[in-house]
């Protein structure tokens, strides 16, 4: 236990506060004990998936409201990362977002990336629902 | 968004003077793209020199430009792509997407 890192941040439903959940990420990954892996890419992975997932909880769940809030929970334990995004919304069914395709017709579509992005860098992605909304939890083994 | 504009011939170069194309500003950029091939040029220069951070929406603003352009026969090329920001055009493969230079010379010299 004594290596545990959990951190909780709330921020408003708004995208400004992106930067800041971001960096938080990337510097977590800069100052995790015993990670022998690339720390910049995990910086940079850590970066991304916070951001999508915390736009994803911004305008799809808690669709743009900007007096809703948006919960970010960061937990560390020796082998596994574990990243969850609370929103306050209605939710949306995670199953039935495909992956966008890479020929040429769909590699011209200008959004729905996020959530592939999210299950690429992350081992296992799930999103259901809690008392009061929805929770997208990301895991990753360290 | 803090974008740089310079007219360099028919062609016009933005220069993204933020750390971050993410959803909090890609609309300012998807807009100043449209904007431009709207008004006819046919020629755009993105250079990405600062840019050290991108995410879906940053890169759906880009493929917006893109397509913008190529609607009208134009063009739209990117210059000073980071390793990171690289890592995510690779990740979504859109590096098979757009015409890619080191520097915005190169990408100028390129029209």
């Amino acid at each position: 236990m004594k290596n545990e890192i959990d951190i909780q941040i709330k921020v408003p439903n708004q995208t400004r506060y992106l930067s800041l959940i971001g960096r938080i990420g990337e510097d977590l990954a800069h100052q995790l004990q015993d990670f022998k892996g690339d720390r910049e890419n995990l910086a940079n992975q850590l970066n991304v998936v916070l951001t999508e997932a915390m736009v994803n909880a911004i305008r799809h769940a808690n669709a743009g409201d900007p007096d809703k809030q948006v919960d970010i929970r960061i937990t560390i334990s020796d082998n596994e990362l574990l990243l969850q995004v609370f929103d306050q919304g209605q939710g949306f069914d995670l199953n039935s977002i495909q992956d966008p395709g890479f020929d040429e017709e769909e590699l011209l579509e200008t959004g729905g990336r996020g959530i592939f992005i999210i299950r690429a860098l992350m081992d296992s992605v799930l999103y259901r629902r809690i008392p009061g909304g929805n929770v997208l939890e990301m895991r990753k083994r360290l | 968004m803090n974008i740089k504009r310079e007219e360099q011939g028919n062609v016009v170069l933005l220069q993204v003077k933020e750390e971050r194309l993410d959803a909090h500003n890609a609309d300012e950029l998807k807009q100043e793209l449209a904007n431009l091939f709207e008004a006819g040029r046919n020629g755009v220069v993105v250079d990405l020199k600062e840019v050290r951070f991108i995410d879906s929406s940053g890169l759906g603003a880009l493929v917006s430009g893109f397509k913008n352009a190529s609607a009208r026969q134009a063009e739209l090329k990117l210059s000073g792509v980071q390793s990171q920001v690289k890592s995510m055009f690779e990740l979504t493969r859109l590096h098979r997407v757009f015409d890619i230079y080191s520097t915005m010379d190169d990408a100028l010299a390129s029209f």
